[in-house]
């Protein structure tokens, strides 16, 4: 069946039987492979999208489900060769090593800090707890996303003056 | 992994969902959020014929108070539940326990009413339903039940719903009294099962006794168990040590748990009793800080 999303702005369209996981459409249908697979089994969150604007875990979600819905992909972050905010912290504090979960850690941060502008570390802590780094650099991550949530406070303040 | 083979509907009304049930019965498997269900599919526990999607239908989603009851939609997200602020106060226990379910991106497509069907005897909600007193609203196409929590799990993965209903609706009354309560859970890591948990919700009436008592284990049998000899225990008593103590060894007593990766029977009893004893001092506490 022809299944459509907004794929980072974009209308996005492919073929897929029901049984498709959102993941398998993402990269062998669309051919966006920043959506990485880890565990297969809900638990890493390396296959982190945000659906209609909340991380889902897309290895435990059929394409079918998201028929004409809105998602975001780790390509869907940089804005006209701009980074975004937490790709900037990620840069800045160094928040990955072998950075396959890096795409996951990142959408699950930006979502947080668009809903919480100003989490505390233990918020991000509860923020990433479905998001699991093997080379346990957790340290970093959530330094990075401190550091994303900085950004935003010291742009958005800058917007106003 | 990736499932076996199925046909896929979306319908956009209920009456369809109930039609299509009514033509396919067990062959047939609803999907809310899939948190449960696609995991099953992708390991082959479950390999229906047809998947009926109800993302689709209106008016399965929100949590509303009117008549004296709180009425959660079936399709409401564990993670709307977290977000319900209003319900501190009238039932603590739903607020403790949403953020414990598995990890923030599972609680943002998983569902209660999914949750609840799935029947998994280490699902937490329903431990919750069952210490409430929750009701539960189940459709099909020859009209409407409303199933008690007690009784609704008969066993792991087994519940009273039948194949042709779909469940719409989660009511649980609010009435008099200052109420209170908590969601206590083990678990070996953040996002796991639990190894034990116990859901705990109590009312004072106006002379400061306890009115009523609702006692749910989790993960300590068979099914979610509710700890009928322990709330029994406490109603119509002024609350003390005493009377908290005895009811929490009646809990612990109730549950049936088994040894397994998690820890042992007697452990296990053990954390049920001491749980149900904390959680009831909080729950308590609660209640005699509300206003009524």
């Amino acid at each position: 069946m022809k299944i459509t999303v907004n794929m980072n702005g974009a209308e996005r369209s492919a073929e897929a039987e029901p049984r498709t996981l959102l993941v398998d459409f993402i990269r062998t249908k669309l051919g966006m492979t920043g959506t990485h697979i880890g565990c297969d089994t809900s638990n890493c969150g390396a296959c982190t999208v945000l659906l209609d604007g909340r991380p889902v875990k897309s290895c435990t979600v059929l394409a079918v489900q998201v028929e004409g819905k809105n998602i975001t992909t780790v390509e869907g972050l940089a804005k006209g060769g701009k980074l975004h905010p937490i790709q900037e912290g990620f840069h800045a504090e160094h928040g990955l090593q072998c950075g396959f979960c890096t795409p996951g850690m990142m959408l699950v941060g930006a979502a947080l800090i668009e809903a919480n502008p100003h989490p505390t570390e233990d918020e991000i802590r509860w923020g990433i707890s479905g998001n699991i780094c093997r080379c346990t650099g957790y340290m970093n991550i959530v330094k990075a996303i401190q550091h994303a949530a900085a950004a935003n406070a010291a742009e958005n303040i800058a917007g106003v003056a | 992994m990736f499932p076996a083979a199925f046909d896929y509907i979306a319908p956009g009304a209920l009456d369809e969902v109930l039609s299509l049930l009514s033509q396919h019965g067990d062959d047939a498997k609803v999907l809310a959020g899939g948190q449960s269900l696609i995991p099953l599919l992708k390991l082959r526990f479950a390999s229906p014929v047809i998947v009926i999607d109800i993302g689709r239908v209106d008016g399965l989603e929100g949590i509303r108070q009117e008549n004296g009851h709180v009425r959660i939609g079936a399709r409401t997200r564990h993670r709307d539940v977290e977000s319900a602020t209003d319900l501190r106060g009238t039932l603590d226990v739903l607020l403790d326990a949403a953020p414990l379910i598995s990890d923030p991106l599972i609680r943002n497509m998983g569902t209660v009413g999914g949750s609840i069907c799935h029947a998994d005897p280490a699902g937490d909600w329903g431990a919750v339903m069952l210490a409430v007193g929750a009701e539960f609203v189940v459709r099909s196409s020859g009209g409407e039940r409303v199933l008690p929590a007690v009784g609704f799990f008969e066993g792991p993965f087994t519940t009273g719903l039948h194949a042709d209903e779909v469940m719409t609706e989660i009511r649980i009354p609010v009435g008099a009294g200052r109420s209170g309560g908590t969601y206590l859970k083990l678990e070996r890591k953040v996002g796991d099962f639990a190894s034990v948990a116990t859901a705990v919700h109590v009312v004072l009436g106006g002379d400061g006794r306890i009115s009523s008592a609702g006692i749910g284990l989790c993960a300590v049998g068979a099914q979610s168990i509710k700890a009928t000899a322990a709330e029994a225990a406490l109603v119509g008593q002024t609350p003390s040590d005493a009377v908290i103590a005895e009811a929490a060894r009646l809990a612990g007593a109730a549950a049936e748990p088994k040894a397994d990766i998690r820890g042992s029977a007697e452990y296990k009893r053990d954390v049920a009793r001491v749980f149900v004893q904390r959680g009831l001092h909080t729950a308590i506490n609660r209640a005699q800080g509300a206003t009524a």
